[in-house]
């Protein structure tokens, strides 16, 4: 996440001091990646420094107001402009955990999954109730808070999703190393094809 | 503070289901425990074949265990005969079939009041709650239809408030989004969760997450059997919405 940007784009809205950005950006994005004040000061003082910001001196009561200026405002246009950046690819700590499981000897790698499913799971009814009373009791504000809920659904869905292609990949796996050593039998004769559907590979 | 617990309205008791015998029995479901209290909203996720289905169908009383017992609203099914098993599901549950299950010669709200009807509620009450189950729905405007003049879409959604008439007690939906566009799927989440929160006991079956995720708890079932749950923390702490 860009602290950087997102400062420079609420100074666009109207000059603020620190600890006002900081509660800007938190009511905005719901305290969903919360912002410690050390941060947001140090990032003002490089913004001030590569001369993005201005400091407008103190408003009487002790806090010093910050300005965007002309090149901080065609910075912010330029974030708003350019498509996020994907690190190449993405970091993701559980593709990373259930790619080394899966190949290391005595590992439970469906219980890992299935651990995995059901905390992403609790996550995803939280999000979904926050999003339900929030959207029952909605204020202007609320709009930016709803589509990080929305980004948060959507992520944690597809999460979910993946965990349940894994875990067929996985049955499918077994299946045909089963088959291929004793014909042993499902133990449930369906399941697991149905979970994942008999590719030629492991018709073979 | 009460003594009494929460009120059960649906209790599967160590209930298993095989089909078939012998060597080609397949065990649908085995020594299955849940408990469904009122006001709550369950959802069932598992693999196809792992007996959502016949779990749903045990609990509705359209089928009966191969062991262990089944209890809506403390009663027994098992000690029902056909009749009063067929009154009890008519009066206190609606069930929402993966293929619909509606009658081709009848409108809309025909079938919807169709159970009602049955169970001797006057054929005006018993349409007026029909129309209201089809608001429900979101197709107030499709009372007069046939079948054959619906989308599945459109079918489904009459299934659903065929589900929901009246005032039904245990709600068991299986797959009931299958047909549906994204944002009527989410609207069924809604009437499903309100009729939850008005003090019905609900279970789904769905394969997706984001339906799964407006219940209370979301039971895992694999060959069988209940292998987890998760149970929504409503955590402040993770999610803190903004300041108001
Ligand atoms: N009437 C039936 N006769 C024989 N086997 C059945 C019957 N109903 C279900 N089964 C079997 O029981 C298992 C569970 O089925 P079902 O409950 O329909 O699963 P799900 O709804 O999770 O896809 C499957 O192996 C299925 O083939
Ligand atoms: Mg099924």
């Amino acid at each position: 996440m860009s602290i950087r940007h997102s400062l420079l784009a609420l100074l666009q809205d109207q000059p603020r001091y620190g600890y006002q950005l900081r509660v800007e950006f938190e009511d905005r994005t719901g305290s969903t990646w919360p912002l410690n004040i050390g941060q947001v000061y140090t990032t003002l003082d490089r913004l001030e420094r590569d001369g993005l910001v201005s400091n407008d001196g103190g408003d009487g009561e002790g806090h010093v107001v910050y300005s965007i200026t002309d090149a901080g405002r065609a910075e912010v246009q330029g974030w708003f402009a350019t498509p996020v950046e994907r690190s190449n690819p993405p970091r993701n700590e559980l593709a990373i955990k259930l790619a080394l499981a899966v190949t290391l000897p005595g590992v439970d790698v469906a219980a890992i999954i299935q651990a995995q499913r059901a905390a992403s799971m609790r996550a995803l009814q939280d999000y979904t109730k926050s999003r339900r009373d929030t959207a029952a009791n909605q204020r202007a504000a609320d709009t930016a808070w709803l589509l990080v809920l929305d980004s948060l659904i959507f992520q944690t869905e597809a999460e979910i999703r993946w965990l349940d292609l894994c875990e067929a990949r996985m049955v499918q796996l077994a299946q045909a190393s089963g088959t291929r050593s004793q014909a042993r039998k499902p133990s449930n004769g369906v399941t697991a094809e149905e979970a994942a559907p008999r590719t030629a590979e492991n018709r073979r | 503070m009460s003594v009494q617990g929460p009120q059960q309205v649906l209790e599967l008791a160590k209930v298993s289901r095989t089909f078939g015998q012998g060597a080609t029995a397949v065990a649908a479901l085995r020594d299955v425990d849940l408990t469904i209290n009122a006001g709550e909203f369950v959802a069932v996720m598992g693999p196809s074949g792992s007996g959502k289905s016949s779990l749903l169908a045990l609990a509705g009383g359209l089928d009966r265990p191969t062991s262990g017992g089944v209890f809506v609203e403390s009663t027994p099914l098992a000690g029902l005969g056909l009749n009063a098993l067929a009154r009890l599901r008519r009066r206190a549950v609606g069930y929402v079939f993966q293929d619909f299950n509606l009658v081709p010669t009848l409108s809309a709200v025909e079938n919807v009041a169709l159970p009602l009807e049955l169970d001797g509620v006057p054929a005006r009450k018993a349409h007026r709650q029909a129309l209201d189950a089809l608001r429900q729905v979101g197709i107030p405007g499709l009372a007069d239809r046939f079948m054959d003049e619906m989308s599945g879409g459109q079918q489904q959604r009459v299934a659903i408030a065929r589900a929901i008439v009246g005032s039904r007690r245990l709600i068991l939906a299986d797959e009931p989004t299958g047909a549906l566009d994204s944002t009527t799927g989410h609207g069924v989440m809604e009437v499903l969760r309100s009729r939850a929160d008005d003090g019905a006991a609900v279970m789904l079956v769905t394969h997706e997450a984001r339906h799964a995720a407006w219940a209370d708890r979301v039971v895992f079932i694999r060959d069988g059997r209940i292998v987890d749950e998760a149970t929504a923390m409503h955590d402040p702490a993770v999610l803190l919405a903004p300041a108001g």
